[in-house]
């Protein structure tokens, strides 16, 4: 029961912070933001007993996509507002 | 009228979706098939973690494609990013602003421990969770940590290439000799099973795991140093 309860908080995790990402207006908040809905899907797999896409996630996902876009925003001037 | 469009696209989404909610029903037992495969890998392949065993040996060909994409993603990064960059090394780059505190500290305490923790995911592909498609991620991001905390640092893209290229190689060489020696190509039976859960063991899974970790690792790394600089 109570692993039930922090599965949905951590779709709602989900959820949040996908939203936050497409409204956000700060182009390196809204990343963050993706890369976070990453972290959260990330561990939501592991309690549902998938640890090997949790590891994928977690890595290609929350790690080194955010740092491409990071790096990608840092190029372009909407990263010096 | 382009948010009446988008909120009829919104609509039309939900109600395609809708069929999935309401039809969702939580299953108790394993499918017919991953009640076979549960019971048939490890016998029949040795490997004690199920999902290895199918991604390596039972799917190995649609693990080649993933490589392959891989592959032509790194190819047209480099492509794009590699030109501009070509003639200036790092020497005359720009002077990068130097990373915080905080980030420097705390790299040189994590980067071993997640270096070798990506190892570990490698080379425990066939007994733990993971395997060389993940631990190479992990491998990678390590890499990225290691460039954001010392942004002064070059990393060696001929060498990368020349060990990517090499695990590709040998990789489609394992398949062949898994066509030639056992049941088809990939086939990771080719060499014995060994004890279920002993470290040596299930046949060419851990060299074939091995040799994908290399290959993404190298591949990832790039990727990264090409947006980098």
């Amino acid at each position: 029961m109570l692993s039930e309860l922090f599965i949905l908080v951590i779709c709602a995790g989900i959820l949040v912070s996908g939203i936050l990402a497409v409204s956000l207006h700060g182009l390196m908040a809204a990343m963050i933001s993706a890369g976070l809905a990453s972290l959260f899907a990330a561990v939501s797999y592991v309690l549902l007993a998938a640890p090997d896409v949790a590891m994928a996630e977690a890595a290609i996902g929350a790690g080194l996509s955010t740092l491409v876009f990071l790096y990608a925003i840092r190029k372009t001037n909407a990263g010096k507002e | 009228m382009r948010r009446l469009f988008g909120a009829i696209a919104v609509l039309l989404f939900g109600v395609v979706l809708s069929g999935v909610a309401t039809g969702y029903v939580e299953r108790i037992a394993p499918s017919e098939l991953a009640r076979r495969y549960l019971a048939e890998v490890p016998l029949d392949l040795g490997a004690a973690n199920v999902v290895t065993g199918i991604l390596i040996t039972y799917r190995g060909f649609d693990t080649l494609g993933e490589v392959a994409v891989l592959f032509m993603v790194a190819a047209t990064v480099g492509l794009l990013l590699g030109a501009e960059t070509r003639g200036t090394s790092v020497a005359s780059r720009p002077e990068p602003r130097p990373p915080s505190e905080l980030v420097s500290n705390g790299a040189e305490i994590v980067l071993p421990v997640i270096f070798l923790f990506g190892v570990y995911v490698i080379a425990n592909g066939h007994l733990s969770a993971g395997g060389g498609f993940q631990g190479g991620a992990v491998v990678a991001s390590a890499v990225g940590l290691m460039v954001l905390a010392r942004p002064s640092i070059g990393l060696d893209h001929g060498f990368l290439s020349v060990a990517e290229s090499l695990a590709g190689v040998l990789y489609v060489t394992v398949g062949i000799l898994g066509l030639v020696l056992a049941g088809g190509f990939l086939d990771s039976r080719f060499l014995p099973h060994g004890a279920l859960g002993a470290f040596v063991s299930a046949g060419a899974i851990p060299l074939i795991s091995a040799l994908l970790g290399i290959k993404v690792g190298a591949e990832l790394s790039v990727i990264i140093d090409r947006f980098r600089s």
